[in-house]
């Protein structure tokens, strides 16, 4: 629209008039027009994506506490420091347990809902509003309603109140980390929260399932049930249960607001970015050490996900981050 | 993906096989959906008891299936509390839901319209530079971004809490797999009709792309009510807090009033419940589309 904001951020351009200049009019007006419409986004992308990366790696070799500007240069203590850390260290194990329990549930329940919601006549969009609408909550949410009512450790917590009926004694919940008792807390908050969006995906993959398929397998004698669940549903549905899986993996990796919230001022069951949080900005603000770990866990999650799209086939834009 | 899934949803039911499914199995299976559907409710119930009730009712010996007085006046009272700036937070929020979404919206597909339509020399290197950003999840980089940020001096403002957000390689990725299958005669068209790529885009491409938009737009605003770990970061005055910083705030309170705690919970929902009820059908199409939220 308007020639100066188009010159400006045409900035590049200008670099090279020369192969521009003769084919006049299209290929410069579409040079001009890819950088009046890129540049916006580019310009923010480098700022405040790429400029952040390369900060933290310059700030993880220095010694960084309660400035951004440092002039210890330390080699890679903050790493070392990082790694050896047990509670750094400790942080990745919660997430390797956790990622235990909430992928597999989650995958099986979101699936679950979706072949029960597929199957229903009557009342069917009514079931998928019900099991979709948690989407709606924020961890913080479902963090409050879980620790404050469901899972209080006192009397008059859901959960103790119908336990009292069985007879069975008080449970600390989220008090207590021996038995962690913490994790049926987490699992099932984020179970709660995240089933009904990826029973949406089951949901859609399962109507492209082409009915063809199920009335052959009818004729070659397959029951309906396990059978043509087994050998037709679960085959068909594998692209969208790894990109699922996939999914899930990146989401328990940069879970935080649940673990932050349930768990306030406890030292146990804390993830990565939980840690780094309290690294960078807790008492000690240590950018330094922070910004290495941030760096871990970026190759970590790299190298995650390179190695699994190898082993699972992902193309590059399959559309799964 | 449009053309998809109305072809699918005709051809879907896979019904004959399960016709001679007695009575007896539509039952079990209405039952077993009937049970999960009251498990994902039971959270909403408590929500909506705890918060009308008092609270020794919510404490009380005995459980109390649901308040016998309904105590609208926990609305007032948890407004009229100032220990933690409620009011300030919901508008906080709404601000910051509205702008992000905004923004993002116009920043990443104008962005992904280019990268799809525009053919420019170096318009893959430009893509490969997009791409690389997914590989980095940002809640990973909230330290390096919060150095950024607050160097920038942009600590506790709206500035802050926004702008750095609106900058999603993935959203713009999104972008331009939705307009790499918009259909080209329609620019065409426009291109006949004397307008350039700024004119076609905004009087052609995006009327015609509303529906895109609107799933997009309801996932984003979703996202940017919901997020909470780059407002905690940003948000270091109670000024500036937005609904989850003053929700996760109660939690930590000295003194904990349960009922204004689930009050404050429900009508922070509020508007996504709405969003929810009214929008679903963009919504679902949204995740459909895209597989992710975000």
């Amino acid at each position: 629209m308007s020639t100066t904001t188009a010159r400006d951020l045409a900035d590049p351009a200008p670099a090279k008039p020369t192969p521009a200049a003769p084919r006049r009019g299209l290929r410069g007006s579409r040079t001009l027009n890819f950088w009046l419409f890129t540049g916006p986004f580019l310009i923010g992308l480098a700022l405040f994506v790429y400029v952040p990366i390369g900060w933290s790696l310059y700030l993880s070799f220095f010694e960084a506490r309660f400035t951004v500007t440092p002039e210890k240069f330390t080699g890679f203590a903050n790493y070392t420091y990082m790694l050896t850390n047990p509670d750094f260290v400790g942080s990745l194990g919660t997430f390797t347990v956790f990622a235990a329990f909430i992928v597999p549930t989650t995958w099986a329940l979101s699936l679950g809902l979706a072949l029960l919601v597929n199957r229903l006549r009557f009342l069917r969009g009514f079931f998928r509003s019900v099991f979709f609408l948690p989407t709606a909550c924020s961890y913080v949410a479902a963090a409050l309603i879980w620790k404050m009512s469901i899972f209080s450790g006192v009397r008059f917590g859901l959960m103790n109140t119908v336990l009292d009926w069985f007879g069975v004694e008080n449970i600390a919940w989220l008090a207590d980390p021996s038995p962690p008792w913490y994790w049926v807390v987490i699992v099932s908050a984020r179970l709660w929260l995240q089933s009904g969006f990826y029973m949406i995906l089951f949901l859609a993959a399962l109507q492209n399932i082409p009915g063809e398929l199920y009335e052959a397998a009818a004729i070659d004698g397959a029951k309906p049930g396990w059978q043509t669940f087994r050998h037709i549903t679960l085959p068909q549905l594998r692209a969208t249960s790894t990109a699922v899986v996939l999914l899930l993996l990146i989401a328990a990796y940069q879970a935080f607001d649940e673990f932050f919230n349930l768990l306030s001022k406890t030292t146990w069951g804390r993830p990565p970015l939980v840690e780094l949080y309290y690294t960078a900005l807790g008492e000690n603000q240590d950018y330094g050490a922070g910004s290495a770990g941030a760096v871990i866990l970026t190759v970590l999650i790299c190298a995650v996900t390179l190695l699994q799209g190898k082993f699972l086939g992902f193309g590059k834009g399959e559309g799964t981050t | 993906m449009t053309v998809t899934v109305p072809r699918a949803r005709e051809s879907a039911p896979p019904r004959p096989v399960r016709r001679h499914g007695s009575v007896l199995g539509n039952a079990g299976l209405y039952l077993a959906t009937g049970i999960a559907a009251f498990l994902f409710l039971v959270p909403f119930y408590l929500l909506v008891r705890n918060a009308l009730s008092t609270d020794a009712e919510i404490t009380g010996e005995h459980w109390k299936f649901f308040p016998t007085d309904l105590q609208w006046g926990n609305i007032g009272a948890l407004f009229d509390d100032s220990s933690v700036p409620f009011a300030r937070s919901l508008l906080n929020s709404t601000v910051v839901a509205v702008l992000h979404t905004a923004g993002v919206l116009l920043v990443c597909s104008l962005a992904g319209y280019a990268l799809a339509r525009i053919p420019y020399r170096h318009a893959n290197k430009v893509f490969y530079a997009v791409l690389g950003t997914l590989m980095v999840p940002t809640a990973v980089t909230f330290v390096p971004s919060f150095v950024l940020v607050s160097s920038l001096g942009w600590v506790d403002s709206y500035r802050g809490l926004i702008v750095p957000g609106l900058f999603s390689g993935f959203t713009c990725f999104l972008f331009r797999q939705y307009f790499l299958g918009f259909p080209k005669e329609l620019e065409e068209a426009a291109r006949v009709d004397g307008l350039g790529y700024w004119g076609a885009y905004w009087r052609v491409v995006v009327p015609n792309s509303l529906n895109f938009f609107a799933a997009i737009a309801t996932i984003t605003f979703i996202n940017g009510w919901n997020s909470f770990l780059w407002p905690l970061v940003i948000g270091q005055d109670p000024s500036a807090w937005t609904v989850q910083v003053a929700l996760s705030s109660y939690m930590t309170n000295q003194t904990v009033v349960f009922h204004q705690i689930f009050m404050a919970t429900a009508i922070s929902i509020l508007p996504l419940l709405f969003v929810f009820l009214f929008l679903q059908r963009w919504l679902v199409q949204g995740i459909a589309q895209t597989g992710i939220k975000g």
